[in-house]
């Protein structure tokens, strides 16, 4: 069964601003705590630093719907259940992305079936275990990943991006 | 890890910058974009910007108001760094915006010296001096090329010069550089041993569909949007021509079109129509390699004994008759009346079932699909485009031929939701003198390459060891023959002029080739060359080209060539004047009369004095003021500040493109007969692997900017071969493995993609990769024309090396989405 119509439906309440909880299977939704700042004298940007969930919220290959840098650039919280390169967390396999596909922005959706993201709208699909690798599509750049930390307590923090998010001519709006 | 560009923000487009038409240089379809630049030390702001946006904001998707870091770079203009944007621009009909993996990056591959990126573009004219390639003037580099070159032409005897020429638009084609090279070698000249840029002769690609009277490029792309069917013959528009699938073909799915595609292996396009139009609408024939004459045949005679034809155009518009062009060498099948085509192309269901390895029921739904009336009698409409997949096929002529029989005989030809053309590959841009001189069939170049024929080699923007066919031997062979003139022009370092040339001349004499290689990089070809020429890109240049629906449009020039590169017109003239020099010298004075006529100083005066002298309506300031949706070719006027163009060809039913004086189209009659060119049967015999190829989605062509684009590198570092993972398994092949590609042509290497819908023993490589090229395997059959059948192509599989660490590092996921 093809859930794409579901996803219409996502994209159009994000068109409207209705951003969150519309893409996959949301578990909860969580905010920035920080403020976000622009700055534009450093060679990156300053990220908020964002508390998105403890390791105990996660459920494998369940993604977690977040907003990160702020609540307006959604984005999924997964673990992998396998080790990836740049995952954190006691087994490295947490990972976190934007959903907005970079081609058009369209919201995309993620299938565990095969641990990737796709978009409705041209059918670009992104590889969640390769670092947001685009396996086939449209964009012209992978997938914007975000930096996480966890701290001792097993919470789980974004803490920047390694790509343009799309929408935005600055990750982190001013 | 995926490759990041770790780029975070981007500078904003200022209210006021510069913004300048850009059609896309890639593929056939032209997508529209604009190119902003603006002074380095300013900037746009969220809330001053060149869009008026409050760019603080979160734009939602599809917004004007974005750009990637693709889509931006540092570069010269005017011999000053600027800003540069190229955004895919909304208001273009052709692509609404959309932008595609290739075209969406033309900025990140333009030259900057800022940003460092394309740091492999030719910046300077070079000659082979002490052993190596040294920087030299224009001057010095051209004086070299014409004393060579005077020296193997004469008046009336110009066979020892070899010329292999692009004649596409886009890229550094167009009308200004096709005209440039046409009027030095078609008309100053009159060189008959010619090529084109991807194939060993200079032909064309289609010519059963010009002989039957239709040009290929014969609607417009919203005749996808109103048609009742979409027949695909041999093409993957989802990854060849992106947005026409995405902006026209989509569109027509959603209205209810159903789609009909031809071609042996399961495609993005497959999947993607079945997304648009649901899989119940969508009919794969997933034929065997090479059976499209039967296939079409089949659907042709099913389709004439059902009366699903329009007898009335068949009446009006097609010849009456028996044979109108009986077969000859020029023509590989006769030509003549649709009843005549009916007894010549008589199939079977059961004959075409058998030869496709379809399913009887599969062919008639197709027929229903492409030509029964609807319930209440009105006629369907079809729209057909093919491309590579039989135009590098098998028996290109009357697969072409056989396929638009059908659109002939349901008068789908020149009607709205109609039409029988080609996709393409390059936009067209083609204005030069007759090629009638060249002959048909044209001689085979490569093939005479090898022979040892040709002394002196001028190359425009061709890189055979990519894109060749008996590419093994092929390079074998001109490395050799080009390494004797290296080797004489080493012993003769240090000598005076004279001298140099006079060894050149005695080492061409004794069976080597004096290279000389214009392009924007240096190609592996260009490894073996002598003289190395810097030629521009559009952009970098004016230059005016037409998409796959005749829509002609001037891409502005909004930056500098690299250091003193210049487009390829202005590089002609710059022979042409040397030649005439020289050869006055020499007191061959007739024959340099013959090369006046070139005192062009811009690429605007080389279109002047070429296609506008043709199309005395088409300036560059009306071109410039049609924008991005330009005007579709023919011009055929000029009034209130825009030019007229031609929303379709032969709404009159009259077809012209074969010259006949009655203007009433031909069908083909055809036969089908198995595998038309040498060799290849027993290929196939004799090797376990059915190697198709193709173009893929990411890179472009034969990867000549992309080479050096890090996104696409990191990606595909070595060119992949899609297998069956169970044949993988068989061969003991992993997932990323270096695999070898043998047969008894030659080697090549590519990296093993397990795909799951590939057919067992039925893979498919990407064509033209700088390091994995599938020509190496090609064998050398031709079709009567000099067409290659490049698909054609078996050999057998074994790992090599495991995966280097660079293709262990990447997805080998499927690529149909999941949604």
């Amino acid at each position: 069964m093809k859930c794409n119509r579901l996803v219409d439906v996502g994209r159009r309440q994000f068109l409207r601003g209705g951003v969150l909880g519309a893409a996959g299977a949301a578990a909860a939704t969580v905010l920035p705590a920080g403020q976000a700042q622009a700055q534009t004298a450093k060679a990156m940007l300053d990220y908020p630093s964002s508390k998105l969930a403890n390791i105990s919220d996660l459920k494998v290959n369940e993604p977690m719907d977040i907003g990160y840098p702020d609540a307006d650039s959604p984005g999924i919280l997964l673990k992998l259940g396998t080790p990836v390169e740049g995952g954190v967390g006691p087994d490295g396999d947490i990972v976190a992305y934007s959903v907005l596909c970079p081609h058009k922005g369209y919201i995309m959706s993620y299938a565990a079936s095969d641990k990737t993201l796709n978009c409705p709208g041209h059918f670009s699909r992104f590889d969640c275990e390769k670092g947001g690798q685009q396996i086939w599509g449209h964009a012209t750049q992978n997938l914007p990943q975000f930096t996480l930390r966890v701290d001792d307590k097993g919470d789980i923090y974004a803490e920047g991006a390694d790509e343009l998010i799309y929408g935005r001519l600055s990750n982190v709006l001013a | 890890m995926a490759y990041k560009r770790n780029i975070d923000r981007l500078p904003i487009i200022p209210a006021g910058a510069k913004e300048h038409n850009v059609a896309c240089h890639y593929c056939i379809v032209g997508c529209g974009y604009k190119a902003y630049t603006w002074p380095l030390k300013t900037q746009g702001s969220t809330d001053s910007n060149w869009i008026g946006a409050d760019l603080s904001q979160q734009q939602g998707a599809e917004t004007e108001a974005w750009y990637a870091p693709s889509m931006y770079n540092v570069v010269k203009q005017n011999g000053k760094d600027v800003h540069l944007v190229i955004k895919p621009d909304v208001n273009c009909v052709v692509n609404s915006g959309l932008g595609s993996i290739r075209g969406a990056r033309m900025a990140e591959n333009r030259k900057s010296d800022v940003t460092g990126t394309q740091q492999q573009r030719l910046t300077d004219p070079m000659v082979w001096r002490y052993g190596t390639w040294q920087p030299t003037s224009w001057d010095d580099a051209l004086d070299l090329v014409a004393r060579v070159t005077a020296r193997v032409i004469d008046k009336d005897n110009e066979d020892d010069l070899f010329v292999s020429m692009f004649d596409h638009g886009g890229s550094a084609g167009g009308y200004e550089n096709t005209w440039g090279t046409g009027k030095l070698y078609f008309e100053s000249m009159k060189v008959r041993h010619c090529r084109i840029h991807n194939r060993p002769a200079y032909n064309s690609e289609v010519h059963s569909s010009r002989d039957m009277g239709v040009d290929e490029l014969n609607y417009n792309y919203a005749d996808y949007e109103v048609t009742d069917t979409i027949f695909l013959v041999g093409t993957n528009p989802m990854e060849c021509q992106t947005n026409l699938f995405l902006n026209h073909m989509a569109k027509g799915m959603q209205n209810g079109a159903k789609v009909v595609i031809s071609d042996p292996r399961r495609t993005v396009t497959v999947d993607a129509s079945e997304q648009y139009a649901g899989a119940e609408n969508v009919l794969h024939l997933a034929i065997k390699p090479g059976s499209d004459v039967a296939l079409h045949n089949t659907l042709f005679t099913y389709i004439a004994d059902q009366g699903w034809v329009d007898a009335d155009f068949i009446a009006k518009s097609t010849f009456q008759g028996d044979v109108a062009v009986p077969a000859d060498s020029a023509h590989p099948a006769s030509l003549g009346s649709f009843e005549a085509a009916r007894v010549a192309c008589k199939m079977s269901l059961a004959d075409g079932a058998a030869a496709t390895g379809l399913t009887e029921a599969q062919i008639i739904q197709a027929a229903e699909w492409i030509a029964k009336p609807k319930e209440d009698g009105s006629r369907r409409k079809c729209v057909t485009g093919y491309e590579k997949g039989i135009i590098w096929g098998n028996d290109n002529y009357r697969a072409i031929g056989s396929l638009l029989n059908i659109a002939l005989a349901t008068g789908n030809v020149g009607r709205e939701g109609g039409g029988c053309c080609r996709l393409g590959g390059h936009q067209e841009g083609y204005y030069r003198p007759s090629d009638a001189h060249v002959g048909r069939p044209a001689p085979y170049i490569d093939d005479l390459l090898i022979a040892g024929r040709g002394k002196v080699h001028h190359i425009w923007a061709n890189d055979h060891y990519k894109t060749t066919l008996n590419a093994s031997q092929f390079k074998r062979v001109y490395n050799r023959r080009s390494q004797m003139v290296k080797d004489a022009m080493d012993a003769a370092a240090g000598r005076s002029r004279e001298e140099l040339v006079d060894a050149i001349v005695s080492a061409v004499n004794a069976g080597g080739i004096f290279s000389v290689c214009v392009d924007i990089i240096h190609s592996q070809i260009g490894q073996a060359a002598h003289v190395i020429l810097p030629a521009a890109e559009s952009g970098e240049m004016n230059l005016t080209s037409m998409n796959g629906e005749r829509r002609l449009r001037l891409t502005e020039k909004y930056m500098d060539p690299p250091g003193s590169a210049r487009p390829d017109c202005l590089i002609a003239a710059g022979i042409a004047q040397n030649l005439e020099r020289v050869l006055r010298e020499e007191g061959r004075n007739d024959y340099a009369d013959q090369f006046k006529g070139y005192d062009w100083k811009t690429e605007e005066d080389a279109f002047m004095d070429g296609y506008h002298q043709g199309n005395p309506e088409v300036t560059y300031d009306r071109l410039r003021a049609m924008g991005n949706d330009g005007v579709l070719e023919p011009v055929v006027g000029y009034a209130d500040g825009k030019l007229i163009g031609t929303n379709r060809l032969y709404e009159d039913g009259v077809f012209t493109r074969h010259g006949r004086e009655d203007g009433k189209a031909l069908f083909c009659m055809g036969e089908w007969r198995g595998w038309q060119a040498a060799g290849k049967a027993q290929q196939q015999a004799n090797h376990r692997f059915f190697i198709n190829n193709g173009r893929a989605n990411m890179n472009w062509q034969n990867w000549f900017l992309d080479q050096g684009n890090e996104f696409v590198m990191d990606r595909f570092p070595v060119p992949f071969i899609q297998i069956n993972p169970e044949d993988m398994a068989e061969l003991g092949i992993k997932a990323g493995d270096m695999v070898e590609v043998y047969n008894d042509m030659g080697a090549t290497q590519a990296l093993a993609y397990p795909e799951p819908t590939a057919k067992r023993n039925e893979t498919f490589m990407v064509f033209g990769a700088p390091n994995g090229a599938q020509g190496n395997i090609v064998n050398a059959g031709v079709n009567e024309l000099i067409l290659p059948n490049y698909k054609a192509t078996w050999a057998n599989i074994r790992k090599i090396s495991d995966a280097t660490p660079a293709s262990a590092a990447v997805s080998y996921k499927s690529w149909e989405v999941e949604l």
